[in-house]
């Protein structure tokens, strides 16, 4: 291949280092307003009462609304939230008023003017507590809300989805089980942190069509949310999302929209932008679900588990319209990557007041992997069984069966394994330079599936030019993964012609074609496909044409270099340029008109699981597995862990792009260092005590490990060129990795994350006190 | 109150009027539409917001935009000659020492302020010197290789 498995300079390149690139807090429209939002104070009450009287009078300011405006409901999966909180508040920092002013200084100090009275109603913050029976209801009409028919919401509880997987005997293997293990994690609430913070634009002409701008990674997942909210058709909504500075989930969905389109609706025509704080940033986009996790293991003297009982609790939020579908993804990998025979897994989202949970790069797997990954070193530890060797005894391979019983046909996890060792001894001692430090080496798996609906779509149109160049139109987003420059190479490829030649147009829904969500791992894969379906369209509109033209059989004709050549006669070839508009034939007449590729893709035969025992043959595209061997210092006297050293390889299928890939395994490592060392999103009672980069540490480049970055490649059948996702998945094995490290090399148990230097000197006095 | 400023901006010399409290930072993206710089936290945590104050990098969030008076003040949209790329700037993409872009511009600032003060740092000089800079998407690596390029180059 030419331009597929080569390391093309990404195609965005220029334009971002440049500083040229505009962000949606870079535009700037004439007559424009700015907006701010009033939020709560409180972590559940009812809205008694709000007064805007003193905050209308305010010189500059211009509209003001409150849920009262638009009181509907809306949600991805579960229709549970409002923009501005109608009645009542459920998190600290919700939304419950916005003002749009003539400067961002009036917004604000619009905002303090407005008063509300509330009255407190009792909390829930621990999930496990919002399980019980007596614990205050934070949706006390679940039962009414709206939700997909794969979800389980339980109504009159704060149980907005049990999923749950019955299969096997687990109570019957447990009592053949050699041993039987019981163990509990937690991970706590951690935020994305991309260094843009969200924005949004909204403008309403007189016309009652509503344009959109905003820092969203699916800019028809949010048209379609704004639709159902505002009862405004599709066609008179446009999205727009020019520039993407990071999402990691939480630009997954609709977040800020909704709140300034409202303002947009009652400014007689002048553009409303919303751009949050670091602090909103913190508190009011997503955060990853909280997870308390359990464990209850029987295996065999020999290492081989035969039943897992597991229970997931999510800690959603005030909202779940997003965070249901976590705790669906958990239940298809109830038990990691591993072929357990019995299994029993109850997971369950469950609302709180604290605030809004939703995806995270990983989307729930790296959350239940780091219980999953520690439970198997503690159970090897305990037998005396090479951490290692358990893993290989347990894995998932080929033949075998995943959670739901579906059959395994591609499987690259041991190989993946084999090519860690390769770089990776974990036997090997190495002692630390420092008196007071100990090194110390750990290994974790890692497996994820696009966690999407069965039937998600995905489109693309490509478009030559006179000149043999091409516009390549899709909605996938380029949020810094660098699908812009895979998909333009995947459109090089089967077009023959090089990525300069091709411009990549994204993210307008009035232009740029269907694309359901850029989440999940999915978009190589499924914009993928539809890329290389629309230039397969534009490539056999061609041999049509280059057949008439040379009088040679299409099947004897190939795309070579930016000609459609014969391959007998290689001097027979006419230029892809003289055919895009259409052939003209010999009497001066023409046929066929412009050179416009189609191409569409769903994700074949993924059907749902049964709901009764999760199973399901195929409940997901693919899964995507690796492997991940940290080594690290550990200062006995400060309790501080240095990583140094990580090996990651992945199954990736194929690598389209040496570089680019390799960036998301070393950003996904990092990533997940933070979350392993530092990064938690404290409350108290309901209010978020870190909000902002002071409080809240997230790595620099002091903290970067050496890395070395490897992969396999057996083939995604269904893949494009072979691959399949990897964004997300690389960041599953390292807060496990880390801890197993730790653990393994001190003798201590830490079952939580983060693993700070308090946790750390505490395990280390407790195991001395024995 | 508006009181009157002049500095080179871009290398080129400005006469501004501003208000006392305005940051450096909404100077430059509001009244010059030089977006370049971002503000990712406005706390001084994040360095999207990096220019160059007289040659060392600055966070703008943190600087009045009275205190560039006088100043010479370079921001990444200053960096490149048209359509010419400032070598840093060249080896980021060839490195592929970026991702979303969000720090793109306030990452570049930093190290060429380095390398303006130190033109052979070790890579351990550059690590601390963008240690302010963060970047949640790279993991740093490809960065730091990046400017490493640009000084073995220099050489």
């Amino acid at each position: 291949m030419k331009y597929v498995g080569t390391s093309v300079n990404r195609v965005d390149g220029i334009k971002k280092v440049t500083g040229d690139l505009k962000y949606v807090d870079d535009l700037k429209f004439p007559r424009m307003l700015y907006a701010a939002v009033k939020r709560s104070t409180r972590p559940h009450a009812k809205i008694i009462h709000i007064d805007i009287s003193k905050a209308e009078k305010l010189p500059g300011v211009k509209v003001i609304t409150t849920g009262k405006d638009f009181p509907k409901r809306v949600g991805l999966y579960l229709e549970d939230k409002n923009f501005l909180a109608v009645d009542k508040v459920r998190y600290m920092g919700e939304a419950v008023a916005a003002v749009a002013a003539e400067t961002e200084e009036i917004a604000h100090e619009a905002v303090k003017l407005i008063e509300i009275e509330y009255e407190d109603l009792p909390i829930v913050t621990n999930a496990l507590d919002a399980m019980k029976e007596d614990a205050p209801l934070i949706h006390p009409d679940l039962g009414t809300y709206k939700y997909a028919s794969v979800f389980a919401p339980k109504p009159d509880t704060n149980i907005s989805n049990h999923y749950k997987v019955r299969k096997g005997d687990v109570e019957e293997a447990f009592k053949k089980a050699d041993y039987i293990f019981e163990n509990d994690f937690y991970v706590p609430h951690i935020q994305h942190c991309p260094i843009e913070n969200h924005s949004a634009i909204a403008s309403v002409d007189r016309e009652g069509s509503l344009t959109v701008w905003a820092s969203c990674q699916s800019p028809y997942a949010v048209r379609l949310a704004l639709s159902v909210a505002f009862d405004i058709p599709l066609n008179k909504i446009r999205v727009l999302s020019p520039a993407v500075g990071g999402g990691f989930g939480s630009k997954a969905g609709t977040t800020l929209e909704g709140i300034v389109i409202p303002l947009a609706m009652k400014s007689k025509g002048r553009p409303v932008k919303l751009t949050f704080s670091r602090k909103d940033e913190f508190i009011n986009s997503f955060v990853r679900q909280g997870m308390h996790s359990k464990f209850k293991t029987g295996v065999m003297k020999n290492g081989k588990i035969i039943a897992i009982k597991d229970q997931y609790v999510w800690d959603g939020g005030a909202y779940t319209e997003y965070g249901v579908n976590i705790t669906k993804a958990a239940g298809f990998a109830a038990v990691g990557p591993y072929d357990i025979e019995n299994i029993w897994c109850d997971s369950y989202c469950v609302y709180t007041n604290h605030p809004v949970g939703g995806p995270y790069r990983g989307f729930g797997m790296s959350e239940i992997q780091f219980g999953i990954e520690r439970n198997m070193n503690i159970i090897a530890n305990e037998l005396g069984i090479d951490p290692i060797e358990i893993r290989r005894i347990n894995a998932q391979k080929v033949g075998g069966r995943t959670a739901t019983n579906a059959p395994i046909d591609t499987c690259g996890l041991l190989d993946c394994l084999d090519q860690v060792l390769e770089d990776f001894d974990p036997n090997e001692k190495v002692e630390s330079l420092s008196p007071n430090k100990v090194r110390a080496k750990g290994i974790a798996f890692g497996m994820k599936a696009p966690s999407m609906p069965n039937n998600v779509a995905s489109s693309a149109i490509v478009r030559l030019n006179e000149d043999g160049t091409a516009y390549l139109l899709v909605s996938a987003q380029d949020i810094g993964q660098g699908s812009d420059t895979a998909l333009t190479q995947f459109a090089a490829e089967v077009l023959s012609i090089p990525p300069e030649k091709i411009t990549i147009k994204t993210g307008d829904t009035d232009h740029t074609p269907y694309e359901w969500q850029t989440v999940a791992s999915r978009i190589t894969y499924c914009a993928g496909n539809s890329v290389i379906n629309a230039c397969e369209d534009a490539k056999a509109q061609l041999l049509e044409l280059a057949s008439l033209k040379l009088g040679i059989y299409k099947r004897d004709l190939k795309l070579e270099d930016g000609y459609v050549v014969s391959t007998i006669y290689p001097d027979k070839k006419v230029a892809i340029a003289d055919l895009s508009l259409g052939l003209t034939m010999p009497d001066g007449s023409g046929i066929h008109g412009p050179i416009i590729g189609r191409g569409v893709f769903i994700p074949p035969n993924v059907k749902d699981h049964d709901h009764e025992t999760g199973l399901g043959d195929k409940p997901v595209a693919y899964w995507t597995y690796g492997c991940q061997g940290v080594d690290i210092e550990v200062d006995t006297q400060t309790g501080n862990i240095k990583v140094l050293n990580v090996v990651s390889s992945f199954d990736v299928g194929k690598v389209v792009n040496p570089t680019l890939v390799e960036g998301q395994i070393e950003g996904a490592i990092v990533q997940g260092i933070g979350s392993a060392l530092w990064e938690e999103l404290k409350f108290k009672d309901g209010k978020p005590l870190n909000p902002s980069f002071v409080d809240y540490k997230i790595p620099t480049a002091n903290d970067m490990p050496e890395m070395i970055i490897k992969f396999i490649e057996n083939e995604e059948k269904t893949g494009p060129f072979g691959a399949r996702g990897v964004s997300e998945p690389a960041m599953i094995p390292s807060a496990p990795a880390i801890a197993n490290a730790l653990c393994d090399a001190l003798g201590i148990t830490i079952n939580s994350l983060p693993l700070t230097p308090e946790k750390v000197l505490n395990a280390m006095k407790e195991k001395n006190n024995k | 109150m508006k009181y009157k400023i002049n500095f080179i901006l871009n290398n080129e010399n400005v006469e501004h009027e501003v208000e006392a409290n305005r940051t450096l930072l909404k100077v430059l993206r509001e009244d010059f539409d030089l977006t370049g710089a971002k503000e990712g936290c406005g706390l001084g945590e994040c360095g999207a917001c990096t220019i160059l104050v007289d040659g060392r990098p600055v966070n703008a969030c943190m600087m009045l935009g009275i205190e560039a008076d006088g100043k010479e003040i370079l921001t990444i949209e200053g960096l490149s000659n048209g359509t010419k790329l400032d070598e840093l700037q060249l080896s980021f993409v060839n490195n592929g020492a970026l991702q979303c872009g969000y720090c793109t511009p306030g990452m570049i600032m930093s190290a060429k302020g380095l390398l303006k003060e130190n033109a052979t740092p070790t890579e351990d000089e550059v690590k601390e010197a963008i240690s302010g800079n963060l970047c949640r998407c790279t993991g740093y690596k490809k960065i730091v290789e990046a400017i490493m390029e640009v000084v073995e180059n220099n050489k």
